[in-house]
């Protein structure tokens, strides 16, 4: 396993920081380093690390090393592997909407909501379809919250409601005109083979045959959710991991004072 | 199982206070649960009974059977006494009187009564047979299990989810090999909340795949061929639970499932599934478990999920007494009950880890001769994976101390996507590193005097012991109305299921539960 890790032989490249050529950073400016591990379902040996390191180098890295091979089955292989990536991107032609703005705090969101909406905004949460999962909805609505991050119930100017997992899209739309929802909030955790994709669209499309998806703050938040494929979707927002209650209620309520 | 030392000084007449609570609670809960069936209860005796398959539309033959009596208003009899009658009248084995019915040839309510002595006679019989076979499944766990022999402490249980049975069994295979003990199939979404148990092979499954009982033969044939190449005993996991929590115990019995989730109140709790429908089928489906021989595993953990560990560990050990206690009642064994917990605190909190030890420490003492199920960090696992290994490792060293004996282990992929083979090969490694090297730190350590860890352990028992209390006053399904646990509030007469629940008419008869107490030498009421 020579050359890789301990190489003490000059590296031929540009050491200067060059944002339209950018590269992953390991221990130098434009080393491009980058670990990567994976199983393949090869039997495990000499020829099985071979074709692990063409494999790695077909994906554009320089000087592949496999650090790593463990037999996990009869047929299958897993590898810890290095490599030196040849690819560049130019982050000035990238763009990314984000949701803008400062995000604020429990008391400063209560605080807006009083001074510029007067009233108090009502958020219905729930995890949809046929997913059973709790943590997400939870971590935003329960008034503990998750991270430090305090949930919608807990703030003083949302009135919050959770209904829970595997509420059906029909259960959902009627307890939102009951209680006259300014927001929906749906979670999505199951992602396998797209389930959830189905069941995002299938709302969207009820609240337009009802009539009231203009009237209606619609965001979704899971794991695998981004802003973008929520807007694709014909939701307001979207929130992927990483974002908590905070970042919802200071989006909800700027949304509702700016669209008053 | 390897005794673990007392040695947090809890005072055992909290201990003995607690657990009365919890026995006159799970007793007047049996008052209730006595006086009930439900569809699924018949659909099970149907089963058991070999009654399998579907109609030309797909419908499972035993809710052909039992929508059929409910037609006839006869389900307060049980579905046994008409299933006796109609085999009397037409000499036929049970299953083709449900093919029969399905075919329209058959009104089994409306066939003329035969005297009910003969009837309990003739279906005596075919139950006596039928539950031979689920004695001989027991026995042959038992043969492999004297013939492999089994190993001490922690079992490594992992799950397969992929959605497809044949691709969940070369994953589970790969597992056994790395050193899985224990095999979980996770169950699709959406299953708990079917009143029927889908039929035949799952290919296409959203996060899991049916628990059927092809599945089940599938997954068995499997584990058996490799615990035979490795010479130990694969257990395999599936779950009681949902709207027809006894027929899947019906079928893990037939199947050799080993451990089956089977929690008293989980359905009521997570799945909004109505309060009276789970006691009673709760209640069957533990009866079927305990005669099979399996483990059932409680859902404490998920409480954790939904609230805050650290401030509702009570709740989780007052619901292990409940659990337990409606268990007992059910005929398991203490050997039988998996009670859950779960590492589930956030890792901000300072000397967290000792609280979690502390938690875990006192669930083994409070019940030293149950089979401890712990499971592992997931709510606040990020996808920061190389510090999700991190914490796995920290609730393994807990594991091990503590002599937890079904220890789900963690991936470090949790909440990203279901395991990859090498997430699982990551987790084993993980922890059979830590089992071995850590092995008898436990024995080697006491806990001191008044020290965080016993101050911790004595606080939570005493609140336990308290909230028992109360839901003894109470009654438990009030409590449960008033979101005594994981803060959730179910309505007593709310959620899915209440139509399924019929009272017992004076001449009710099930024979698979006469003969089960029996076996089981549990007294009559």
């Amino acid at each position: 396993m020579g050359g890789g890790l301990y190489s003490s032989g000059k590296k031929f490249f540009d050491k200067t920081l060059d944002l339209s050529k950018i590269k992953p950073y390991g221990d130098t400016m434009n080393d491009g380093q980058v670990q990567l591990s994976f199983t393949l379902p090869i039997q495990d040996g000499d020829k099985a690390i071979e074709v692990a390191r063409q494999y790695v180098e077909k994906m554009g890295f320089n000087d592949p090393t496999v650090v790593y091979h463990a037999p996990l089955d009869q047929n299958f292989t897993f590898f810890v592997i290095y490599g030196r990536s040849t690819i560049e991107i130019d982050y000035n032609s990238v763009n990314v909407e984000v949701i803008e703005g400062k995000i604020m705090s429990m008391k400063e969101t209560d605080d807006f909501i009083k001074k510029k909406i007067k009233r108090k905004i009502v958020v219905l949460g729930a995890t949809t379809g046929t997913d059973a999962h709790t943590v997400g909805i939870d971590a935003i609505m329960n008034p503990k919250g998750y991270m430090g991050h305090y949930g919608l119930e807990r703030y003083e100017m949302i009135e919050a409601y959770n209904l829970g997992a595997q509420v059906l899209n029909e259960d959902f739309i009627s307890k939102a005109k009951e209680l006259k929802a300014d927001a929906l909030l749906v979670s999505q955790t199951v992602t396998q083979k797209q389930v959830h994709i189905h069941n995002l669209t299938e709302l969207v499309e009820m609240l337009e045959a009802e009539g009231i998806r203009d009237k209606i703050l619609l965001i979704v938040g899971g794991p695998r959710i981004t802003n973008d494929l929520a807007k694709e979707l014909g939701y307001d927002a979207g929130f992927g991991s990483g974002k908590y209650a905070d970042d919802v209620a200071t989006f909800i309520a700027q949304e509702i004072y700016m669209t008053k | 199982m390897k005794q673990i030392k007392a040695k947090l000084n809890l005072d055992n007449s909290i201990i003995l206070e607690a657990r009365k609570s919890a026995s006159k609670i799970a007793y007047k809960m049996q008052n209730f649960i006595d006086s009930y069936t439900t569809v699924t209860v018949e659909r099970t005796v149907c089963r058991i009974l070999g009654i399998d398959g579907v109609n030309d539309f797909g419908v499972p033959l035993p809710n052909v059977v039992v929508n059929n009596i409910q037609k006839g208003s006869g389900l307060g009899l049980g579905a046994a006494i008409f299933i006796g009658n109609a085999m009397i009248h037409t000499s036929l084995s049970p299953q083709k009187i449900a093919e029969q019915i399905a075919d329209k040839k058959l009104e089994i309510t409306k066939l003329p009564m035969h005297d009910l002595f003969e009837i309990k006679l003739k279906i005596d019989s075919v139950s006596k047979e039928m539950l031979e076979k689920i004695k001989e499944t027991k026995k042959t766990r038992e043969n492999f299990l004297a013939k492999y022999g089994d190993k001490e402490g922690p079992l490594l249980y992992v799950i397969v989810a992929t959605g497809n049975i044949y691709e969940d069994v070369t994953q589970a295979v790969a597992a056994a090999k790395q050193g899985a003990d224990v095999i979980a199939v996770i169950r699709t979404t959406g299953q708990s909340l079917l009143d029927y148990v889908p039929y035949g092979a799952t290919t296409e499954g959203f996060g899991g795949t049916y628990a059927t009982q092809e599945n089940f033969r599938i997954i068995r044939n499997a584990l058996d061929d490799v615990g035979e190449e490795l010479g130990r005993y694969i257990r395999l996991v599936n779950y009681c639970s949902g709207l027809c929590m006894p027929e899947i115990a019906a079928m893990g019995a037939f199947e050799r499932l080993d451990f089956m989730l089977n929690d008293a109140l989980y359905g009521i709790l997570f799945r909004d599934i109505n309060m009276k429908r789970t006691m009673i089928d709760q209640y069957f489906s533990r009866m079927i478990n305990a005669y099979a021989g399996i483990i059932i595993n409680t859902g404490e953990d998920n409480y954790l999920t939904t609230s805050d560990a650290f401030e509702e560990a009570d709740t989780v050990l007052a619901s292990q007494f409940i659990n337990e206690q409606l268990a007992l009642l059910a005929g398991l064994k203490e050997e039988q009950m998996g009670l859950g917990h779960a590492f589930e605190m956030d890792p901000s909190i300072k000397n967290g880890f000792l609280y979690e030890l502390a938690q875990a420490q006192m669930a083994r003492e409070v019940f030293p001769n149950a089979p401890l199920k712990y499971m592992p960090p997931t709510k606040f696992i990020t996808g920061n994976i190389f510090k999700g290994h991190i914490q796995d490792a920290l609730f393994n060293i807990v594991t091990i101390m503590t002599n937890q004996r079904i220890c789900l282990l963690g991936m470090l992929t949790e909440a990203i996507h279901t395991p990859f083979m090498q997430d699982r090969a990551l987790s084993i490694e993980n922890a059979k590193y830590i089992f071995n090297n850590l092995e008898d730190l436990g024995d080697e350590i006491s806990f001191k005097p008044d020290g965080i860890i016993e101050t911790r352990a004595k606080e939570v028992l005493s609140d336990a012991a308290k909230l028992l209390k109360e839901i003894e006053n109470k009654g438990l399904f009030k409590s449960l109305s008033e979101g005594i646990f994981a803060g959730i509030k179910r309505p007593i007469d709310g959620g899915k299921g209440l139509d399924g629940v019929v009272a017992k008419d004076r001449k009710y008869y099930n024979p698979i539960m006469e003969l089960m107490k029996k076996g089981l030498g549990l007294e009559e009421n």
